[in-house]
């Protein structure tokens, strides 16, 4: 441990086999990671989807919904965090679950809502000038039209739930920032700087996967909008 | 647990008077010197990036890349490397306010109007005369969003400082956890939200200040 400095350390950590292996191994605190991360956002999406596509959809209001997305900036996820700790909700994983969906719902509801709202209203027209229903509308013109927008939601709302789970090592939960927390109270820095290595390269293969995901998904004709933004 | 655990207590307040303004003092010091460090360097970087577009796309791909790495795992980074809790959440911050500052400047000054610039290098206007007299000026609006957005973010990252044991009214949050003392966390909690606010509100008076040609529209 002494002598040598925290570049040594940090690839004598990494290269060592047997923090690969088993529970506390870097493939199950990653697949742990993500799993909490999927939970997160898929509880988020549930609440801020159907929410954002209907109050973009309808005529008027929602301006509150950019509002409440700049504002939940401020609030430290920290703080939700330790608050949950205190009350019923507990310690761990799922008050980290819990948490980063509440600051993964802003992107996701502002993004839908947006994307609802600036449908070109020719195109909402004319689909009601040809005798839609509201619904078929919807189904039909509205969302396709604004999927480009949701997909940058969702996307912009799971990178960000990626780096909000290693918050939850601070809170007695799992997960790949148990790496950095424990390196940090045993001053093993190789460990810390392991830790930080492996959840930046995590986060960073999360956003390119799902850059590329989109892309893909996202229809030929409208991949201009989507690229720019 | 038996106790009374209550979600504020005037008590606590009075009692702790000096450890609050302690951290709340570091939060806001923190806060600042972060946001205004990072301006120094942000726009000259934007200006830069802004007269050469190859450059541009480098900028904003690395902020992009850099923003996205989680602030718990920056810190861990940069701590056995600093060795000082003060600068490593120091550097966090400026590193995480440049990246949303370079992006609006750059905004900013590719929004500006054409015409506009057209008109002043009609008048004879040496580029960097266009650039400080002209583009920057109307740029003004979307740095301003930047700096405010750049500021509140900060705010609630320096709770994150606590992992190096430096951060600020985040330290109390962590102490109240450690106690499971509800009243310290929430009165930290709210200090947070109310600096972010203050702050928010001294920058948007201070843009609506700096633009006043700007207010009949917005």
């Amino acid at each position: 441990m002494n002598g040598d400095g925290v570049p040594a350390q940090t690839l004598r950590w990494l290269n060592d086999p047997l923090n690969w292996q088993g529970p506390q191994g870097v493939p199950a605190l990653t697949v742990e990671h993500l799993g909490m991360s999927a939970a997160a956002v898929l509880l988020a999406a549930l609440v801020a989807l159907p929410l954002g596509v209907w109050l973009g959809h309808r005529p008027r209001g929602g301006a509150l919904t950019v509002v409440v997305s700049n504002t939940s900036r401020a609030l430290p996820t920290l703080a939700l965090l330790f608050i949950f700790a205190t009350t019923g909700v507990g310690f761990g994983n799922r008050p980290t679950i819990l948490a980063a969906a509440l600051f993964a719902v802003p992107p996701i509801l502002s993004h839908a809502f947006t994307g609802v709202r600036e449908v070109d209203p020719a195109a909402r027209d004319a689909a009601g000038g040809m005798g839609m229903s509201a619904a078929r509308v919807l189904a039909t013109v509205e969302l396709p039209l604004a999927l480009p927008l949701i997909a940058a939601g969702l996307r912009t709302a799971a990178v960000q739930v990626v780096a909000t789970v290693p918050l939850a090592a601070l809170v007695g939960g799992g997960g790949l920032g148990t790496i950095i927390v424990s390196g940090f109270a045993t001053q093993r820095y190789g460990e810390v700087v392991s830790g930080g290595i492996i959840v930046a390269v995590v986060c960073l293969a999360v956003e390119g996967v799902l850059a590329a995901v989109q892309r893909i998904l996202t229809p030929a004709p409208l991949r201009v909008t989507a690229i720019a933004r | 647990m038996g106790a009374p655990n209550p979600w504020f207590s005037w008590a606590y307040v009075q009692a702790n008077r000096d450890d609050i303004t302690t951290a709340l003092t570091q939060h806001v010091l923190l806060t600042v010197e972060a946001v205004a460090i990072a301006t120094l360097v942000a726009v000259p970087l934007a200006l830069v990036a802004f007269r050469h577009p190859r450059l541009s796309g480098l900028v904003i791909g690395t902020s992009g890349v850099l923003y996205t790495i989680p602030s718990l795992a920056l810190f861990a980074v940069l701590y056995p490397a600093l060795r000082d809790r003060r600068t490593t959440v120091l550097v966090g911050l400026v590193v995480y306010a440049l990246l949303v500052l370079v992006r609006n400047v750059l905004v900013g000054l590719r929004g500006v109007d054409p015409a506009v610039t057209d008109a002043a290098r009609g008048l004879g206007q040496s580029p960097t005369r266009i650039l400080l007299t002209v583009q920057l000026p109307n740029a003004l609006p979307s740095v301003v969003v930047g700096l405010r957005l750049a500021t509140v973010s900060t705010v609630a990252l320096v709770t994150i400082g606590v992992v190096v044991g430096y951060g600020g009214l985040g330290q109390l949050m962590y102490r109240g956890f450690t106690s499971l003392y509800r009243a310290e966390i929430v009165t930290a909690t709210v200090l947070t939200l109310a600096v972010a606010f203050v702050a928010d509100v001294l920058l948007w008076l201070a843009g609506r200040l700096a633009t006043p040609w700007a207010r009949g529209r917005r």
